[in-house]
C-alpha cells in the first residue's frame, strides 16, 4: 500500500513538474517533417531548415538577399561568365574528422550530377565540368553562361559533403547525412524530431552558442503556437499571420518576421490540354479584368493580418527586381466589367481549384466575391494538394491556385514558370520574346543589364497575365525571450548562428 | 389478406405496440428526441428563417464576438455564426443520415441473403464483410474520401460505405435465429418464394436491433463526417457544415473562440441525442428486459 | 484448444488476401501520383521517370501486386517513398507508440467506465443512474479532435500544466513519457468508457439478479460484499472479453488523436502517408491493423471460452 502512494505521489510529482532545463537545448518547431535527408536528393523546404544548421554550403545567402562567403571565401567569374572559380576556406573539417577540401567538392558535385536519384541535376544542367585547380581551389567550367549557378551553390547543390561517407552510403547517405557545418546529425525519428549536436570542430564554432537542437514537425500552427507557449519549443517557424497579435502582445514571446521571395499566385490554363478552352484562358482582357477586380490590399489585410503585401510580379514589391513601373494594380470594378464587356461576356464562369487548406480557401473564398462583383461566376473546386499538383500538371483545370517558396536568383521565380519549355510551366504559355529575354537574363553576370531584361518580361507578362500574382506571405517566427540573436532572412531559414539562449 | 397470411401468426405488430409505450417511458429516449426533433426542425426551417445568408461575407464583421446583431458572433470572413449553424444542421444531420441509410440499403439485403441462403453465399459475403471490419472505419473513409474527391456527398457516401458490413454481420446473425422459427417454416410449409419469404417474414422480425444499431450509427456518422470535414475532406467552401466550420476555427482558437465553440457543441448534442435515443430503442425493442 | 485456434487462423488468410487487394486497389485508384506530389516543387522530370521506374509504378497493376505480395512472404513490405525507409522498420517504429497510446486509454476507459457502470446498476433507474449514463455518454458524443484541441487551450496554454503535444518513449523518460500521453490517451479511452460503461451495467444488472445473488443476500451479506466479491467478477467476465475488441480498435481509432496531439504514431504515419500517396506505407500500416484486428477478435473469443466454465467444458 505505501509502496504503492509513494509511487502514485512520484507521478503525480513527476506529472506536474515543471520541465527541466537542461544545457543549451534549442527546441525548433517546424511546420512539416522533413525528406531524406541528402542533400542531393531532398527536395522539402523544411528539410532545407535542418540542412542550414547540419550542412555549410559553398556561399550562404545575407538577409538582404545578397551572395556571402561560407566554405568558398571569394570567387570569381570569367570567360564571358563561362567559367566560374572559387577559393575554399582552410582547415574545414566535416563531422566525421575527414578535411573539407577541393577534392571534396568536385566529389560532391559530381554526386549532384550523377547519382541516379538526384534532384540538384536541373540546378546544375550548366555545369560542364568540375576540377580541383589546387588543394583549395576549385573550376566550374560551364555549357553556356549561366549567371544563377551561384545562388543554386547557395542552396542543396552547394552543400558538401563527405566523400568519404557519401561513398559509403550511396543513395542511402540521408540515414546518416556527413556535412561540415554547425551541428552534426545524431538521430531520428520520422514524424517526430531530428535531433543535432553542435559540431566541436566547426570552423565557425566560435559562433555557436548552443549544444543541441531537435527539431519537430508539428503541422498544426495552432498546436505548433501552444507548445511555444508552453514552453515545450523555444522557436517555431511559419505562425499563422492571425496569431501574430497574440505572440507581440505576449511578454514571454518575441516575433520576427519578413516578406518572403516567394509569391502567391492563380494559373489560368493558357494552352495545357483541352481545358485550356475556356473563356478566360483563350481572351487576355478577361485574364486583365480578374487581376483588377482584387483588391489586394483587402485581402491580405484580412487573411493575413497585414503581415503580406500584394503583389503582381514574381517578386516582392521590395525587391531590386521588382518593375516599379508597373506597380500593383488598387482595384477598378468599373474598368474590370469595361474589359469582360470588351471580350463580349456578361457573366464569365470559370472553375477554380484550389488546395483544401483553411487559409487557402478563405484567401479564394474573399477574391470569389470580389470578382463576382466585376462578372465573375467563380465556381471553386477544393482537391487535396496531391490531387491538384496532379491535374496542374496535366492540364485538367481552367484556373489553380498555387504557391512558390521562392528562390534566390531572380531567375528561379521566373524562368521555369514561364519560359516555353520551363519544367513547371503548367499554364502551357509560350512567347518566344519572353524566353528570349529570361534566356538572355541568365546568362549575364551584369546585373543592371539582367534589371533591363526581366523589366522588358514583365511588362509582355503583365499584359498576357498567364499567372494572376496576388501577393506575397511573410515568414513569421516566434520565439521564447530568452532566444536573442536570431535574424529574419527572407529565404525563410534559421541560421543558428549566433542565436542565444539563456 | 389471405388465408396464408392468416394462417402464420406474426409476432411482431404486439411486440411494435408494446416497444412504442417503453420508449415513451424512457427518459433517455424522450430527451433524445426532443433534441432531434429540435435541430430537425431548425435544419428545415433554415430556409424560411429570418436569418441573414449563411454565405454573405462582409469584411467590416471579421470574427466579432457575439453581439446583438450576430447572437453566435462572427467568423473568419464576417459570416453570421448562427446562420451558419443552422444551415450547417442540414448538412451534419443530412450526412449522418444519409449515410447509414446507404450502409442498411446496401448492407442489410447482403445480410439477409447471407444468413437466409448459407452456404457458399454466406461465406463469400461473411469474408469480404471480415475483411471491411478489419479495416479502420476512420481511415478507410479518409481513403475512399480522397478518392472520391473531397465533397460533402463524397465524405457521405465513404461513410456509409464503411459502416456496411456492420450492418450486413448484424442482419445475418439475426436472420440465422430468425430462420428457424415457426411462422418462417410455415410459410415455407405453404411453398411461398424465398423472396417473399425473407421481405415479408423474415426482415420484419429483424428490423429491430437494426433499428437501434442505425441511430446508435447515425451518431458515429455525424462524428465521422465531422472528423472528414476537419481533415478537409467534407463540406467544401464556402457551404457550411458543423466538421467544416471546426477546420476553419482551429486556426483562431484563441482570438475567436466561439468560432470552435458552437459547432463543437451543435455535434456533443446531436450526438448524444441519438445515443440517447439508441439506447432507449435498445431497451424498449430488447426482449430480454420485459 | 489449439486445433481451434489453428482453425480460426486458415481462415484469417482468405481476409487477409482481400483486405490487401481491396487496399491495393483502393490506392491505385486514388488520384495523384505520389512522385510528383513527393517532388513538391523539384519536378525534374527525367528523375520523375527514374523514380517511377525505381519504384514499379509504371508497371501494370497486378504485377505490381503480386510483386508486393512476393514481398510480404520473405518479410519485405517495400519502403516509404517518402523517405526511403523500410515499412517494416517504421512500423517497428510507430507501432509501440500507438501501443502506449492505447493502453493508457484503456486504463482511463476502464477507469472510468467500469465504475460507471457498476454504479449505474446498483441504483438502477435513479437519478444517479441517469446521471452516470450521461456522463458516460458524452465521453461518445463528444469529437475527439474538438475535445483534444480545448484540452491543449485549456491545459497547456492557459495552465501550463502539461505539453501541449509531441512524444517520449517511456523507456527513455517514463516522466515526460507520461506527461505527454494524459491527454490523447484521456481523449481517446473517454469515448470507451461509455461502450465499457453501458456494457458493465447491463451485464452487472443481469448478474444481481440471478439466483445465487439473492441467496448470498438471504444470507445476510453487505450490499457492498456482495457487489465487490460476488456479482463484479462475474459481470467482469463479458467486460474482458469485450476489452480485448476494444483494443483492436484502439489501435485503428487513434487517428485523430494523434493528429491532434502530434504523435508519431500509426493513425498519423497513416493519414500523412495517405496524403501523400505514400502507397507501401498506407498498405503495410493497414494490413498491419487488420493482423491486429483479427488476433484481438481471436484473443476475445478465446478469453470468452476461457474464462466461461460452461464452454470451456465444451471444448
Amino acid at each position: 500500500m505505501n509502496r504503492i502512494l509513494s509511487w502514485t505521489t512520484a507521478l503525480a510529482l513527476g506529472l506536474f513538474a515543471a520541465f527541466q532545463a537542461g544545457a543549451v537545448d534549442l527546441r525548433i518547431g517546424l511546420q512539416d517533417d522533413a525528406d531524406v535527408l541528402d542533400p542531393a536528393q531532398s527536395r522539402t523546404f523544411v528539410g532545407r531548415i535542418v540542412y542550414t544548421a547540419m550542412c555549410d554550403k559553398l556561399v550562404d545567402v545575407s538577409p538582404d538577399l545578397k551572395i556571402v562567403p561560407q566554405l568558398a571565401t571569394e570567387w570569381a567569374w570569367s570567360e564571358g561568365g563561362k567559367v566560374l572559380t572559387m577559393k575554399l576556406r582552410p582547415n574545414v573539417k566535416f563531422h566525421d574528422g575527414t578535411t573539407m577540401d577541393a577534392e571534396a567538392v568536385v566529389a560532391t558535385i559530381q554526386r549532384n550530377l550523377t547519382l541516379p536519384e538526384s534532384r540538384r541535376k536541373s540546378e546544375l544542367a550548366s555545369v560542364d565540368k568540375v576540377e580541383a585547380t589546387s588543394p583549395l581551389e576549385v573550376k566550374f567550367t560551364l555549357k553556356k553562361p549561366d549567371v544563377t549557378l551561384l545562388a543554386q551553390l547557395s542552396d542543396r547543390a552547394g552543400m558538401i559533403v563527405s566523400p568519404k561517407a557519401a561513398k559509403e552510403l550511396g543513395a542511402n547517405f540521408g540515414s546518416k547525412p556527413v556535412c561540415a557545418g554547425p551541428f552534426k546529425f545524431v538521430e531520428r525519428v520520422q514524424q517526430d524530431r531530428i535531433v543535432l549536436e553542435k559540431f566541436q570542430d566547426y570552423w565557425n564554432k566560435d559562433q555557436i552558442f548552443i549544444d543541441k537542437v531537435t527539431y519537430l514537425p508539428i503541422p498544426d500552427s495552432t498546436v505548433r503556437l501552444a507548445n511555444l507557449q508552453s514552453g515545450d519549443l523555444d522557436l517555431i517557424e511559419r505562425l499563422a499571420p492571425t496569431d501574430a497579435p497574440a505572440v507581440k502582445s505576449d511578454p514571454k514571446l518575441s516575433y520576427a518576421d519578413v516578406v518572403n521571395i516567394g509569391n502567391m499566385s492563380i494559373y489560368v490554363n493558357i494552352a495545357n490540354g483541352a481545358r485550356a478552352d475556356n473563356p478566360v484562358g483563350k481572351d487576355k482582357r478577361l485574364r486583365q479584368a480578374f487581376s483588377l477586380a482584387i483588391d489586394r490590399d483587402a485581402l491580405m489585410q484580412i487573411v493575413f493580418e497585414g503581415t503580406a503585401v500584394g503583389g503582381n510580379q514574381p517578386f516582392p514589391p521590395s525587391s531590386p527586381w521588382y518593375d516599379k513601373s508597373i506597380p500593383v494594380p488598387t482595384r477598378d470594378v468599373e474598368k474590370a466589367k469595361a474589359l469582360i464587356k470588351a471580350a463580349g461576356f456578361d457573366r464569365v464562369p470559370v472553375e477554380l481549384q484550389i488546395p483544401n487548406n483553411p487559409v487557402v480557401a478563405q484567401t479564394m473564398q474573399i477574391i470569389q466575391s470580389m470578382v463576382a462583383e466585376a462578372g465573375f461566376d467563380v465556381t471553386l473546386k477544393s482537391t487535396e494538394f496531391a490531387t491538384l499538383l496532379d491535374e496542374q500538371t496535366r492540364g485538367n483545370y481552367q484556373m489553380s491556385r498555387s504557391d512558390w517558396s521562392g528562390r534566390v536568383d531572380p531567375d528561379g521565380n521566373i524562368h521555369q514558370f514561364l519560359t516555353c519549355k520551363g519544367g513547371l510551366n503548367d499554364t502551357k504559355y509560350c512567347n518566344p520574346e519572353v524566353d528570349k529575354l529570361l534566356d538572355e537574363a541568365r546568362a549575364s553576370t551584369d546585373d543592371a543589364v539582367r534589371k533591363q531584361k526581366y523589366d522588358a518580361a514583365a511588362v509582355i507578362l503583365n499584359e498576357d497575365l498567364p499567372m494572376i500574382f496576388i501577393g506575397h506571405q511573410s515568414w513569421i517566427w516566434a520565439m521564447k525571450k530568452s532566444v536573442t540573436g536570431f535574424v529574419a532572412n527572407p529565404d525563410g531559414m534559421i541560421r543558428l548562428q549566433g542565436v542565444k539562449k539563456s | 389478406m389471405t388465408a396464408i397470411d392468416q394462417s402464420i401468426v406474426v409476432p411482431e405488430k404486439r411486440q411494435g405496440s408494446r416497444a412504442w409505450r417503453k420508449l415513451k417511458a424512457s427518459r433517455s429516449a424522450t430527451a433524445g428526441l426532443v433534441i432531434i426533433g429540435f435541430f430537425v426542425l431548425l435544419a428545415l426551417c433554415a430556409p424560411i428563417l429570418p436569418i441573414p445568408d449563411p454565405i454573405a461575407t462582409s469584411w467590416s464583421a471579421i470574427r466579432k464576438a457575439p453581439s446583438a446583431a450576430h447572437w453566435l458572433g462572427t467568423d473568419d470572413l464576417g459570416r453570421d455564426i448562427l446562420s451558419r449553424m443552422i444551415w450547417g444542421a442540414r448538412a451534419s444531420l443530412m450526412a449522418g443520415i444519409f449515410s447509414v441509410t446507404l450502409a442498411v440499403v446496401i448492407g442489410v439485403p447482403f445480410g439477409v441473403l447471407a444468413g437466409y441462403f448459407g452456404g457458399w453465399v454466406d461465406l463469400v459475403i461473411s469474408r469480404i464483410t471480415e475483411a471491411l471490419l478489419a479495416m479502420p472505419f476512420l481511415i478507410m473513409a479518409i481513403a475512399l474520401a480522397a478518392f472520391l474527391g473531397p465533397s460533402l456527398t463524397n465524405a457521405m457516401i465513404s461513410i456509409g460505405l464503411t459502416a456496411m458490413p456492420i450492418f450486413v454481420r448484424l442482419t445475418r446473425g439475426q436472420v440465422l435465429a430468425v430462420k428457424q422459427e415457426d411462422f418462417v417454416e410455415g410459410a415455407r410449409s405453404v411453398g411461398l418464394g424465398h423472396i417473399d419469404i425473407m421481405t415479408r417474414y423474415i426482415l420484419p422480425n429483424v428490423m429491430a436491433p437494426i433499428i437501434v444499431q442505425a441511430t446508435l450509427t447515425v451518431a458515429t456518422a455525424i462524428i465521422a463526417e465531422a472528423s472528414l470535414s476537419f481533415l478537409g475532406l467534407g463540406q467544401q467552401p464556402p457551404a457550411a457544415s458543423w466538421g467544416s466550420m471546426l477546420n476553419v476555427a482551429k486556426n483562431f482558437l484563441s482570438q475567436a473562440p466561439w468560432m470552435a465553440m458552437w459547432p463543437g457543441a451543435a455535434i456533443f448534442l446531436v450526438v448524444i441525442g441519438f445515443n440517447l435515443l439508441g439506447d432507449g430503442l435498445r431497451d424498449a425493442l430488447d426482449p430480454r428486459e420485459h | 484448444m489449439p486445433v481451434y485456434i489453428g482453425k480460426r487462423l486458415l481462415v484469417a488468410i482468405p481476409t487477409l488476401l482481400i483486405i490487401s487487394i481491396f487496399v491495393f486497389s483502393l490506392q491505385k485508384l486514388l488520384p495523384g501520383d505520389p512522385i510528383l506530389a513527393m517532388a513538391g516543387e523539384e519536378r525534374d522530370p527525367a528523375v520523375l521517370e527514374l523514380l517511377r521506374e525505381k519504384y514499379h509504378l509504371n508497371d501494370p497493376i497486378p504485377v505490381q501486386y503480386v510483386r508486393w505480395v512476393g514481398g510480404v512472404l520473405s518479410g519485405d513490405l517495400g519502403v516509404s517513398l517518402r523517405t526511403n525507409q523500410p515499412v517494416t522498420e517504421l512500423i517497428a517504429e510507430k507501432l509501440p507508440v500507438t501501443i502506449q497510446l492505447a493502453v493508457m486509454a484503456m486504463i482511463f476507459a476502464f477507469a472510468i467506465g467500469i465504475p460507471a457502470g457498476i454504479i449505474a446498476a446498483v441504483y438502477k433507474n435513479s437519478l444517479i443512474d441517469y446521471i452516470a449514463s450521461i456522463v458516460a455518454l458524452s465521453g461518445l458524443s463528444v469529437p475527439n479532435f474538438w475535445l483534444g484541441i480545448m484540452l491543449i487551450l485549456l491545459v497547456s496554454v492557459n495552465l501550463g500544466w502539461l505539453p501541449a503535444s509531441g512524444f517520449e518513449s517511456i523507456f527513455v523518460d517514463p516522466v515526460r513519457s507520461l506527461q505527454t500521453m494524459v491527454m490523447p490517451a484521456f481523449v481517446l479511452g473517454n469515448a470507451l468508457a461509455a461502450t465499457l460503461m453501458r456494457h458493465t451495467r447491463s451485464s452487472m444488472l443481469g448478474v444481481l439478479s440471478a439466483d445465487y445473488i439473492r441467496t448470498a443476500r438471504a444470507k445476510g451479506l453487505t450490499p457492498k460484499q456482495i457487489i465487490l466479491s460476488h456479482s463484479f467478477r462475474n459481470a467482469l467476465l463479458p467486460v474482458v472479453t469485450l476489452s480485448a475488441l476494444l483494443f483492436g480498435e484502439l489501435l485503428a481509432g487513434a487517428v485523430l488523436t494523434e493528429q491532434i496531439f502530434t504523435i508519431p504514431g500509426f493513425g498519423k504515419l497513416i493519414v500523412d502517408a495517405v496524403f501523400n500517396r505514400d502507397y507501401a506505407v498506407v498498405q503495410g500500416v493497414v494490413m498491419c491493423t487488420a493482423v491486429g484486428f483479427i488476433l484481438m477478435n481471436l484473443i476475445a473469443d478465446i478469453l470468452y471460452v476461457l474464462l466461461n466454465p460452461r464452454l470451456r467444458a465444451s471444448l
